[in-house]
C-alpha cells in the first residue's frame, strides 16, 4: 500500500508539489522559536508600516515589512502557521471522530438509532455557524484569554471544539451512507452467516472499507477548516489576540488597505491560499488514488 | 442473397495505462440481408467491441479502430464523416443493448423517447409520429398500446422496457439490428417472449440481426450462422445447423461439452483447464493453445488463420476435427463420489412465510408488504443436493437466507438437524452458524477487498475456533488446497484473481468450518461457462469429500438439473411442484414447470419442442393474485382457481405439485 502510494505521487506532479509546500509550513510551524528573526510580539514603534524588502522604502531588516505597532510580518507570519495547522488538522480529527463513529453506528444499526443520530445531525445543520461560534467562543475564550501560563494549544482548545463539532455531521453523513452500501454486500453477509459479532463486523468488514472517501473528505476539510479559523479570527472571536493568526493579521489590515498599505492583508492572504491550495491538490491526489476505477 | 455488411482484418485495441488492450484481433466476417449472425464467446473475447465497432461506437480514447475495413452496402462505414454517420447509426443500423433497465432515459415518456428517435431520422409531422410509435408499440406486442405511450420507463417491467427498445430500433426501418444480449438480463419466460417477437419481427421487416450471446442455446434458437470468437479473433465460423454434432475448433468442443444441458445427464462435465488469456499479453501463436488438449508444436509459433474446412465452415485452427485421427470418444468417468442421500430430513421448512414491508404508510397505516415467500414447506435430505429453481422475485433468494440465518421470517420454522431455529438462543445459534454456511453469487463483492485471501478465509476459525494460530494456518492451506487455490494465494488480495478462483475463495471460507450443510445462491450465475463447468464440478466433488448437503438456487434450469438430486420449482413465493430430477424434467405436471421448461432453449437446432409461451409479465408479489397466483398467465386455469388456494399434495411417489387440475 505504502510501495503503491509512493510510487502513485511521483508519477503526479501537482501532489508533490502541494506535499512540498505542505511540508514546509510544517516545518516553520515546528521551528518558529528558531527560524523567525524577531519576536512576533515585539512592538517596536518606530519602525511601524515598513514596507516589504523588494518594494520601495523597505529595507533587509524586515523583510515582508511591519505592521502598525512595528511588529515584523514575516515574524508573525511564521508563528501563524502554528495556529492555522493545529486547529486545522485537530478540528478536522475531533471532526472525523465523533462524526464518523455516529455515522457508522447510525447506518449499521438503522431504525430508531439511525433515526435520532440522524435528527440531531439536522438540528445541527439547521443551526447557523456563526451564532454557535459566537455563543460558545465568547464565553470559553474569554475566560480562557486571561489564564496565565498555559500553552498555545490549551488557548486553542474552544476554537478547535467548536470548528470540530460544527463539521461532524458531514462525517457523520458520508460514514452512514457508505456503512448502508456496505452493509448489504455479500462480504459483510458472509461474516454475519458465519455467527461473527456486530463490533467485529464494523471494525474488520465496514470501516476499512467506508475509510478511504472519509480519508478524502478530511484532506479537503483540513483547508476549509484553515479558512474558517481565519474568518473567526477576522471577527476576531478566534483567537486570543495574543496569539499571531494569519486570520488576525487580515482583521488588523482592514482599515488600511485603503490607504496604500498593502501589504498587511496580501501577505497574509497569500499565505493562506498556498496552503489551502497545497492541500487541496494532496485531497485531489488521495481522491484519485483511492479511487478504485483508476486502479489497475 | 445480397451481402448488406462485410468486416474485413478488424483491429481494435484500447490504449490504457497498463498497455494497449488488443480487443479485437483480425476480425473478418460478413452478413447478407436477412440473415441472423450470432456472435458468441466468453466475457472479454471481443464480441461486444467488433459489434460496436460496427456502429463506430468505440469511445476514444481509450479505444481505436487500428486497422481494417468496414462495408455496409458498398459504403465505406469508416470514412463516414458526421452527418452520414448519424443517419447511419439508427437509420440504417440499429442497436438494443443487454440492460432495458438502464437503455431508456428515466426522465423521459415512452412516448417522447419513441417520437424522438422516429423525428430525427424521418421528416414526419408530430402526430404522424406518435401515430406510428402506437404502431411500433402493437407490434412488439405491447397490450394497449396508447396507454403506456404516457408511461415513464420505470412503470414497465424489464421485457416490457426491452420490447420499447426494439420498437425505437426498429421505428426507421433498420436493414441491420445489433442484439447485444438482448435476453440476458431476462426471465427464461419472458426471454422465450422476446425471442420469438424477434424472429417474428426479422421476418416481418427483411431485416439481418447481428446476435451477441453468450447462451447457444439462444444461438440455436435464432440464428442461421454463428461465429465463435476467443481472444479477440474468430475461432470458428459456420452454418448453426450442424455446429453441435461436429464442432470443428476445439474450444467449440470444449464450450459445447462443459455446459449443463436440460435434456442430458452427465455426473461430470467436461472442463476447459484454465482461464481466458489477459489480452494485454497475448501469447505467440494461438491464443487457445495453453487450454487446448490438441495443441501441436505448430501452435506456439503461428497464428492459425480462418480455412475452410467445406463451404459454409470456416475454423482457424492447425488440429482441427477433421484433421484429428483418432476422433475423442467423451469418456466422461462416471465419479460420483458422494454417500447415497438417505431420506432423512436434515433441513425442515415449515410453512415458511416472509412478508417485507414495502410501503410504510403514514404512521403505520396503509403499510404494504411484499409478499416474498408465502407458506412453503420442503424437506432436505441428508446428502442429497436440492434444487429451487424459479424465475426473478419468487423468494429463492428469501427462502436461501432465511435457513442461513440472515433473515427472520414473517412465520412458519425452519428445523436443521431437528433443532428449531426460532428456538435458538444466542449462544446456540452461534454453533449453529458452524454447520450451516451460504456460499454467494457475485464472486466479486463477496470477497472483502481490504482482506487478504488467507485472512477470508481464515475467518470462521478466528470466530469460532479454539486452535493455535499455526493450526489455523495449516487448516486454511489445507482447505485451499482442496477447492484448487495455491499455497502462495495466501497472502494475495481478492482483486488479483479471476472471477472463478474467487468463487473457489468464497467457496473455502464457507467450508473451512467443516459444516454439514451449505446453501449455494446463484454459485455460477456470473461466471462464464467454461468457468461455470469447473466450479458445478468441485461443488460436487467437495460433496463426496465432505458429506455436505446442499441447498442448491438458481434461476437456469439446466445447471440445476445437472447438481440437483430433487428440486423444487418456486413462483411468486409459493412452491408448485418438488419431484426427483428426473421426474420433474421427463414428466412435468404443474403448467408453469411445463411452460418454464419449454421456455428454455436448447444448443440443438432441430430439437423443437412444443412450446408453452406464457403471456404477460409476473404479477407484482406485493398484491399477488387470489387462490393460485400462477392463474394469471396459466393456459388451463378456470374460474375455480381464483378462489381455491391449491394445496401441495402427493401425487406420485415423491412428486408433490400445487395445482387443482392435476
Amino acid at each position: 500500500m505504502l510501495d503503491r502510494m509512493r510510487r502513485s505521487l511521483l508519477a503526479a506532479k501537482f501532489p508533490i508539489f502541494g506535499l512540498a509546500i505542505l511540508l514546509m509550513v510544517i516545518v516553520l510551524a515546528l521551528g518558529a522559536k528558531w527560524i523567525s528573526p524577531y519576536d512576533p510580539n515585539l512592538v517596536q514603534v518606530e519602525d511601524r508600516l515598513f514596507p516589504p524588502a523588494f518594494a520601495e522604502g523597505g529595507s533587509s531588516a524586515h523583510w515582508l515589512g511591519t505592521d502598525t505597532l512595528g511588529r515584523d510580518v514575516l515574524s508573525r507570519l511564521i508563528y501563524g502557521t502554528q495556529v492555522s495547522l493545529m486547529v486545522g488538522f485537530m478540528a478536522v480529527i475531533v471532526a472525523g471522530t465523533i462524526g464518523v463513529s455516529l455515522g457508522l453506528i447510525a447506518g449499521f444499526f438503522g431504525g430508531w438509532i439511525d433515526d435520532v443520530i440522524m435528527r440531531v445531525a439536522d438540528i445541527q445543520l439547521a443551526f447557523p455557524f456563526i451564532l454557535l461560534s459566537i455563543s460558545v467562543l465568547a464565553v470559553l475564550q474569554a475566560r480562557r484569554g486571561f489564564e496565565a501560563n498555559i500553552t498555545t494549544l490549551q488557548r486553542l482548545i474552544p476554537l478547535i471544539l467548536t470548528l470540530g463539532v460544527a463539521q461532524w455531521v458531514t462525517y457523520a453523513r458520508m460514514a452512514r451512507s457508505v456503512t448502508l452500501s456496505l452493509r448489504e454486500k455479500e462480504f459483510v453477509e458472509a461474516a454475519r452467516a458465519m455467527g461473527d459479532s456486530k463490533a467485529s463486523i464494523i471494525f474488520r468488514h465496514i470501516m476499512p472499507n467506508a475509510l478511504a472517501p472519509l480519508i478524502v473528505l478530511a484532506s479537503f476539510n483540513v483547508a476549509s477548516t484553515i479558512l474558517a479559523e481565519a474568518a473567526l479570527s477576522f471577527l476576531g472571536l478566534g483567537v486570543p489576540p495574543a496569539i499571531p493568526t494569519w486570520g488576525g493579521m487580515l482583521s488588523e489590515s482592514r482599515e488600511l488597505l485603503v490607504s496604500g498599505v498593502w501589504w498587511l492583508a496580501t501577505i497574509p492572504g497569500l499565505a493562506i491560499m498556498i496552503t489551502v491550495l497545497s492541500i487541496n491538490l494532496i485531497g485531489d491526489w488521495l481522491r484519485d488514488f483511492f479511487d478504485p476505477r483508476l486502479r489497475n | 442473397m445480397t451481402n448488406l455488411l462485410d468486416v474485413q482484418d478488424l483491429q481494435v485495441r484500447f490504449f490504457t495505462p497498463e498497455g494497449v488492450v488488443h480487443a479485437v484481433e483480425g476480425v473478418t466476417l460478413s452478413l447478407d440481408e436477412g440473415e441472423t449472425l450470432a456472435l458468441v464467446g466468453e466475457s472479454g473475447c471481443g464480441k461486444t467491441v467488433t459489434a460496436r465497432a460496427v456502429m463506430r461506437l468505440i469511445p476514444w480514447p481509450p479505444g481505436k479502430i487500428t486497422e481494417g475495413n468496414i462495408q455496409f452496402q458498398n459504403r465505406d462505414v469508416l470514412a463516414m464523416q458526421s452527418d452520414e454517420l448519424r443517419h447511419f447509426r439508427g437509420g440504417d443500423v440499429a442497436m438494443i443493448f443487454q440492460e432495458p433497465m438502464t437503455s431508456l432515459n428515466p426522465v423521459f415518456t415512452i412516448e417522447e423517447q419513441l417520437t424522438e428517435a422516429i423525428e430525427l431520422h424521418q421528416r414526419v409531422r408530430h402526430t404522424e409520429a406518435v401515430e406510428r410509435a402506437v404502431k411500433l408499440l402493437s407490434l412488439t406486442g405491447i397490450p394497449t398500446p396508447e396507454e403506456r405511450l404516457k408511461d415513464y420507463p420505470h412503470q414497465l417491467s424489464g421485457g416490457m422496457r426491452q420490447r420499447v427498445m426494439i420498437a425505437m430500433a426498429i421505428s426507421c426501418n433498420p436493414k441491420l439490428l445489433i442484439a447485444d444480449e438482448p435476453t440476458t438480463a431476462l426471465d427464461v419466460t419472458i426471454q422465450a417472449q422476446i425471442l420469438e417477437l424477434l424472429k417474428g419481427l426479422k421476418k416481418e421487416l427483411g431485416m439481418a440481426i447481428l446476435l451477441i450471446t453468450h447462451d447457444l442455446g439462444v444461438v440455436a434458437e435464432m440464428a442461421e450462422r454463428v461465429a465463435v470468437m476467443y481472444a479477440g479473433r474468430i475461432v470458428e465460423i459456420r452454418q448453426v445447423a450442424d455446429l453441435y454434432s461436429d464442432p470443428q475448433h476445439p474450444y467449440t468442443e470444449g464450450l459445447l461439452t462443459s455446459i449443463p444441458s436440460v435434456d442430458r445427464q452427465l455426473d461430470r462435465l467436461h472442463v476447459i483447464e484454465g482461464n481466458v488469456p489477459n489480452l494485454l499479453d497475448l501469447p505467440s501463436g494461438c491464443a487457445f493453445r495453453d487450454r487446448c488438449p490438441y495443441a501441436l508444436e505448430r501452435c506456439a509459433r503461428e497464428v492459425p488463420p480462418l480455412v475452410t474446412v467445406r463451404p459454409g465452415l470456416e475454423v482457424a485452427c492447425f488440429n482441427y476435427r477433421d484433421l484429428r485421427q483418432a476422433v475423442r470418444t467423451q469418456t466422461i468417468e462416471s465419479a460420483d463420489s458422494r454417500v447415497a442421500p438417505t431420506a432423512q430430513p436434515l433441513v425442515e421448512v415449515r410453512g415458511l412465510v416472509k412478508h417485507f414491508v414495502a410501503n410504510k404508510g403514514f404512521l403505520g397505516r396503509g403499510r404494504t408488504y411484499v409478499h416474498a415467500v408465502e407458506d412453503i414447506n420442503f424437506q432436505i435430505w441428508e446428502g442429497e443436493t436440492f434444487g429451487l429453481v424459479g424465475e426473478s422475485g419468487c423468494g429463492k433468494t428469501t427462502t436461501g437466507r432465511i435457513i442461513v440465518g440472515l433473515e427472520t421470517p414473517t412465520g412458519g420454522d425452519v428445523a436443521i438437524m431437528g433443532k428449531s431455529v426460532a428456538s435458538l438462543d444466542r449462544r446456540q445459534m452461534k454453533e449453529m452458524h458452524k454447520h450451516v454456511q451460504i456460499i454467494f453469487q457475485d464472486p466479486y463483492s463477496s470477497l472483502n477487498p481490504r482482506m487478504k485471501v488467507g485472512t477470508i478465509i481464515g475467518e470462521g476459525l478466528r470466530i469460532h475456533s479454539k486452535l493455535s494460530q499455526k493450526e489455523k494456518e495449516r487448516q486454511v492451506l489445507d482447505i485451499m488446497q482442496a477447492v484448487g487455490l495455491e499455497n502462495y494465494h495466501v497472502e494475495r488480495y481478492p482483486h488479483e484473481f479471476s472471477g472463478g478462483q474467487r468463487q473457489r475463495i468464497g467457496i473455502a471460507r464457507a467450508l473451512v468450518l467443516n459444516p454439514t450443510f451449505i446453501v449455494c445462491d446463484e454459485p455460477v450465475s456470473a461466471l462464464d461457462v467454461s468457468i461455470q463447468s469447473q466450479i458445478l464440478n468441485l461443488l460436487r466433488d467437495l460433496q463426496g469429500q465432505f458429506n455436505l448437503t446442499y441447498l442448491f438456487i438458481a434461476h437456469n434450469l439446466a445447471v440445476v438439473k445437472h447438481i440437483s438430486d430433487r428440486i423444487g420449482v418456486l413462483y411468486l413465493g409459493k412452491l408448485m411442484e418438488v419431484a426427483a430430477k428426473n421426474e420433474l424434467y421427463d414428466k412435468p405436471l404443474h403448467p408453469y414447470t411445463k411452460a418454464l421448461l419449454s421456455a428454455v432453449p436448447i444448443p440443438k437446432p432441430g430439437l423443437r419442442r412444443e412450446r408453452v409461451i406464457l403471456q404477460g409479465d409476473l404479477p407484482s408479489p406485493i398484491r399477488p393474485p387470489s387462490g393460485c397466483r400462477f392463474r394469471t398467465r396459466c393456459p388451463i386455469a378456470l374460474p375455480r382457481c381464483a378462489e381455491e388456494n391449491p394445496e401441495l399434495r402427493e401425487v406420485a411417489p415423491g412428486h408433490y405439485v400445487a395445482c387443482i387440475r392435476v
